[in-house]
């Protein structure tokens, strides 16, 4: 769920940063997705068992949107503008899948939780 | 005291064999969204015989030493997709999803199974 939250925060970033214009493009805002790993249980050997975890984030090395806007406050000398190269329906996309997984792992706590409290009570 | 573990026994084992699969799934659904991550699955029927029985194996007298007892040996599969995504994970929700509540359901019948079982344990100790 961790996992998640991660990337739920990084689709937020990049969505904040869809209209992050920039006068230059080294220094326009570069769109960041998380990199998931599985992480076995190493409490028994090849059980199976296993969580998901970020290990990095990453900036893509897409080159930005370069338009030419010469009326721009932020355009170069030569009147062009650089905008970050995020697509926001794939965001959305990714958004919405995100919620949905966060979704089914809190259904899977709760169903595990719910047996645990059953077998505690076996016998009465 | 043989008896009477003898007599749960059974329940129990299947109990622990639910609870691992839990475990399983809830890792696969953890992993939805990991590239390259393979779903796994315990075939339960299969790692059930083993794991009570000896699977194949079978005592045909007093003095054999039953092999059957342990779950920790169940041979964990992986499970072949339907349609595998672009990124190597073969994790389908719906699958998952389905056999997560399946697993879930038997889990509770096999409490009730066992629940039973020590009441009928209580009513013969009481004599009532």
């Amino acid at each position: 769920m961790a996992a998640q939250q991660v990337r739920l925060n990084t689709v937020a970033s990049n969505l904040a940063n869809v209209m992050a214009i920039s006068g230059n493009a080294e220094t326009v805002y570069k769109p960041i997705k998380p990199v998931f790993e599985t992480q076995y249980s190493n409490m028994q050997g090849n059980s199976g068992i296993a969580t998901v975890d970020t290990v990095g984030i990453e900036a893509s090395n897409a080159p930005p949107e370069k338009r030419f806007e010469p009326n721009h406050p932020l355009a170069d000398k030569d009147g062009y503008i650089y905008a970050p190269p995020i697509d926001q329906n794939a965001e959305m996309v990714d958004m919405l899948e995100t919620s949905r997984q966060y979704q089914n792992n809190i259904e899977v706590l709760s169903t595990a939780k719910t047996l645990m409290l059953k077998t505690i009570s076996v016998g009465k | 005291m043989n008896a009477i573990d003898k007599f749960l026994k059974q329940d129990g084992t299947a109990l622990s064999l639910r609870q691992k699969r839990l475990d399983i799934l809830g890792s696969n659904i953890a992993n939805a969204a990991t590239p390259h991550f393979k779903a796994r699955d315990i075939d339960f029927a299969s790692a059930f015989k083993s794991a009570t029985g000896g699977g194949d194996l079978t005592t045909t007298s007093a003095l054999h030493i039953d092999v059957g007892g342990s779950t920790d040996t169940t041979e964990v599969k992986y499970r072949v997709p339907v349609s595998p995504s672009l990124d190597g994970n073969t994790v389908e929700l719906h699958v998952e999803q389905l056999q997560f509540a399946e697993n879930a359901t038997h889990y509770e019948a096999t409490l009730q199974f066992l629940n039973g079982r020590i009441q009928t344990l209580r009513s013969a100790l009481k004599g009532e």
